[in-house]
């Protein structure tokens, strides 16, 4: 088993539709393909939204959970 | 290439705009091109010197709907211009203003807000569009 190493995270906590989705894919261009970044998120639409945006984009979603109201995930670049 | 988005912003009010926003940097964030077309009172809405004001919501609203807009941006959501702003730095977003609704108006180009790209008239736009939805807003 190999450990994830996050090399980013996106804190997108407090922002409303489409924000979480638009800053991660800003934050998410930089860094190499294969890299990992972390997303923080309270909008309840998250969930799916990124579910969606990997499939659409190939970006891969690792991880998926929820802390309270803060959802967390947790994406391979494409 | 996917097909592109095509807004048809009519609408002038802050609220349906905000929703034109939202569905333009979605788009944006899949990497889908959108093409925005600006008409009447979304054209107006756009000017350099009127683009940060309030405009008002959709009269459906009503008192009810200002509170909870009211509620939204002072939880910080960001403002509609803003979020064009965001999305034409993260994807392709051509915004042009409708050359009719530029006449009609007595709007020059200089008077646009820098989102603006250019004007043009509805040949170029459903050229533009192609075969990609055309939503009117």
């Amino acid at each position: 088993m190999t450990t994830l190493e996050i090399v980013a995270q996106v804190d997108a906590r407090g922002l409303s539709c489409p924000m979480p989705i638009v800053r991660t894919a800003q934050g998410i261009k930089p860094l190499a393909p294969g890299a990992l970044v972390e997303v923080l998120t309270t909008d309840p639409g998250s969930q799916k939204d990124f579910v969606a945006w990997c499939r659409s984009t190939g970006n891969e979603l690792v991880e998926q959970s929820v802390d309270g109201a803060v959802y967390r995930f947790v994406i391979r670049r494409k | 290439m996917d097909e592109p988005i095509n807004l048809v912003l009519f609408s002038g009010t802050d609220d349906k705009l905000q929703a034109a926003a939202v569905l333009t940097a979605g788009a944006a964030a899949l990497g889908k091109p959108v093409n925005v077309f600006l008409q009447y009172w979304a054209l107006d809405a756009f000017r350099r010197e009127r683009i940060d004001r309030d405009h008002g919501l959709a009269p459906e609203a009503g008192v009810e709907g200002r509170a909870h807009v009211d509620a939204l941006r002072e939880a910080g959501q960001v403002s509609w211009a803003e979020t064009f702003r965001q999305a034409k730095e993260l994807g392709t977003v051509d915004i042009q203003a409708c050359s009719l609704s530029m006449d009609l108006l007595g709007i020059e180009e200089a008077n646009l807000d820098s989102l603006v790209d250019g004007v043009e008239g509805v040949t170029a736009f459903y050229l533009n569009a192609g075969t990609g939805q055309v939503v009117f807003i």
